[in-house]
């Protein structure tokens, strides 16, 4: 059986979905429990594809409810467990997801945003931003990488697995219907040839020993019996949250502190974004980006040092300001003016957005 | 003459007296299953997973690994972590809320699959933790919080017949038995045999137990005892439904 699916750099054209699998393999990822939705379902058909060639796992559940809660048990025997989903699925995803922020889970969940609310459309949208970052009853203790291009599917797709069993929070990749069905161009590669170390997986539960004799029993809860009780893991877990952000946040930008409008988006709209502010900026206008890869948590000062330089912020995004509420809400008090490019369920062009930024610029 | 503790050994005694109600019938299913892992000697890989309701109260009551989920959710927890390693003895153990209403689909799909676990559901004709509303097990004609005049078959459905949806829908090798409180040794030989199952791979065991809830049925001991003993069982049969062997064919 071959060890490693991947050797050496190799130049790949894809469709995206097949990207995360290869991902998921090249991550060390051990199982992955699914339930059919689109557009992510390719996801399972290469995994189930690859998986036994590599001693891999793959168990389809009855439902997101279950393939949540399995990806919860999997993690707990010591594996590295993910699932996919996207739109009705994700809802559902949050009960589960909420379980593993409770109790520390590294779950990865990859979510493929299609169109809401509702069944809506299977295709493409940006409106799974607040359900993915905060969703569930809880504070939002989760990591949510927003990803742009196929290379990056892959590139965060295996650090969404070492965040996960580094940080011990769950861990999301968000793509969307676009780049889940597109093919593009991207390197693969073995992580640790290039330097990558992966980060190991480790039982919860079933560690050898007698509990009780040899060493303590592994025992895990999320329900507590008072309010004092409960506030203290609230307040350790918010606390740790805190702690690793600043490491873990990642942001892209350019000219954010120098210009007098930052655009503002993040996923595969960021393209858009990008070459609408280039192609503007060679015209000699004044205006930069600023892209957060993580969606939380959020490069926060970076953001804040943009708001506060900039005279106004343009917030692009294929829904009706999902992103713009963890914009506006990190940027609270500082002193660019906020504006609006919301197109909830639709692709945004390049050209849009600079016909955006004209208007504002003047 | 010293008193000896009727404890399994693989109970926690630093989590004794446990927190069930007086009466309750959670304590004699869980000393079953304790003595029914010591025997079997399987403590050191039995990894136990407990529901939301009265059943969470058991989260730290053995002396092996315990994961308490969420309501309805540990068919697909256990049926997670069993797969990801086939080495540990999975137990799920849940009220008949958790299995039957809003774990159904779950129960009804890891029996239909044949998963390689073991369920443990306990039926006292309610929903115990939240106050004693009405459980798709409980009886007709039976006062609940949410049927106060009793439970009217015409327009709620009369019980839940778990282990003969269990059986309907699993293939040979799967262990099915409904048990009782009010009988801890035959309960014993029924949790032993489907932990055995498990043990030898043969597919999905599932045990209902009949049990007791004083707090929510409002009776007094002798009450109790024969609501369990006599009014349970003219719904709920006692005995083994389903066992391991092939099913005769034609011709074979």
């Amino acid at each position: 059986m071959p060890e490693k699916p991947i050797k050496g750099e190799k130049r790949y054209f894809m469709t995206g979905n097949e990207v995360v699998a290869y991902a998921a393999l090249a991550a060390g990822a051990d199982i992955m429990y699914g339930y059919p939705i689109t557009p992510q379902n390719e996801i399972m058909h290469y995994w189930t594809r690859l998986a036994p060639r590599y001693g891999k796992d793959f168990l389809q559940t009855e439902d997101e409810l279950s393939a949540g809660f399995t990806t919860v048990g999997g993690v707990l025997a010591g594996k590295k467990s993910f699932t996919a989903t996207a739109g009705p699925g994700n809802t559902l995803m949050q009960e589960p997801v909420s379980m593993a922020e409770a109790m520390r889970l590294p779950i990865v969940v990859v979510i493929q945003q299609r169109g809401g609310p509702s069944t809506a459309t299977v295709i493409y949208s940006q409106q799974e931003v607040t359900m993915t970052t905060i969703g569930g009853n809880g504070e939002g203790f989760r990591i949510v990488y927003s990803t742009a291009t196929h290379q990056e599917l892959f590139d965060y797709t295996i650090k969404a697995f070492n965040a996960a069993w580094k940080y011990r929070f769950p861990t999301f990749v968000l793509g969307d219907g676009y780049q889940a069905k597109m093919r593009e161009s991207l390197t693969m590669y073995d992580p640790e040839e290039k330097g990558i170390p992966i980060v190991p997986s480790e039982p919860y539960v079933g560690k050898p020993g007698v509990p009780g004799v040899d060493r303590p029993p592994g025992q895990y809860r999320n329900t507590y019996n008072v309010e004092e009780e409960l506030y203290e893991v609230v307040e350790n877990l918010a606390r740790d949250f805190n702690a690793i952000a600043p490491e873990v946040a990642e942001y892209e930008s350019l000219e954010a502190g120098r210009s007098d409008l930052v655009v503002v988006s993040h996923g595969v709209i960021s393209r858009a974004v990008k070459e609408a502010v280039s192609e503007l900026r060679e015209a000699g206008a004044s205006v930069g980006y600023f892209r957060p890869v993580t969606l939380r948590p959020l490069a926060e000062k970076e953001l804040r040092d943009a708001a506060n330089k900039a005279k106004a912020m343009l917030l692009v995004e294929s829904a009706n300001g999902q992103m713009a509420r963890l914009i506006k809400d990190a940027a609270y008090g500082c002193k660019a003016e906020m504006i609006p490019l919301y197109k909830p369920g639709m692709g945004i062009t390049a050209e849009e957005v600079a016909a955006k930024i004209r208007s504002i610029l003047g | 003459m010293s008193l000896q503790l009727a404890m399994p050994k693989s109970w926690r005694v630093d989590t004794k007296p446990h927190k069930f109600c007086p009466g309750c019938g959670h304590g004699l299913v869980l000393k079953a299953l304790g003595q029914a892992i010591d025997e079997l000697g399987i403590q050191d890989r039995t990894v136990y997973g407990c529901d939301i309701g009265c059943s969470l109260l058991s989260w730290d009551f053995f002396n092996f690994d315990s994961i308490q989920t969420h309501h309805g959710r540990t068919t697909p927890v256990i049926t997670g972590l069993k797969r990801a390693n086939p080495n540990l003895i999975g137990i799920a153990y849940m009220g008949d809320g958790g299995g039957y209403a809003i774990g159904s689909q779950h129960l009804v799909n890891a029996a239909s699959r044949n998963e390689k676990i073991t369920v443990i559901l306990v039926n006292n004709t309610q929903y115990g933790m939240t106050g004693g509303q009405m459980a798709p097990t409980t009886m007709p004609g039976q006062k609940t919080e949410t049927s106060p005049y009793g439970r009217d078959p015409e327009k709620t459905g009369y019980p839940t017949q778990g282990p003969e949806m269990v059986a309907a829908v699993t293939r040979e090798g799967a262990y099915v038995a409904r048990g009782t409180v009010s009988n801890p040794r035959q309960l014993r030989g029924f949790i032993k045999k489907a932990l055995e199952n498990q043990i030898q791979g043969r597919g999905f065991s599932f045990v209902e137990v009949l049990s007791t809830c004083p707090t929510n049925w409002r009776t007094n001991a002798e009450e109790t005892w024969k609501f369990v003993e006599k009014e349970m069982t003219r719904y709920f049969k006692v005995g083994e439904i389903k066992v391991p062997e092939p099913r005769h064919e034609e011709g074979k």
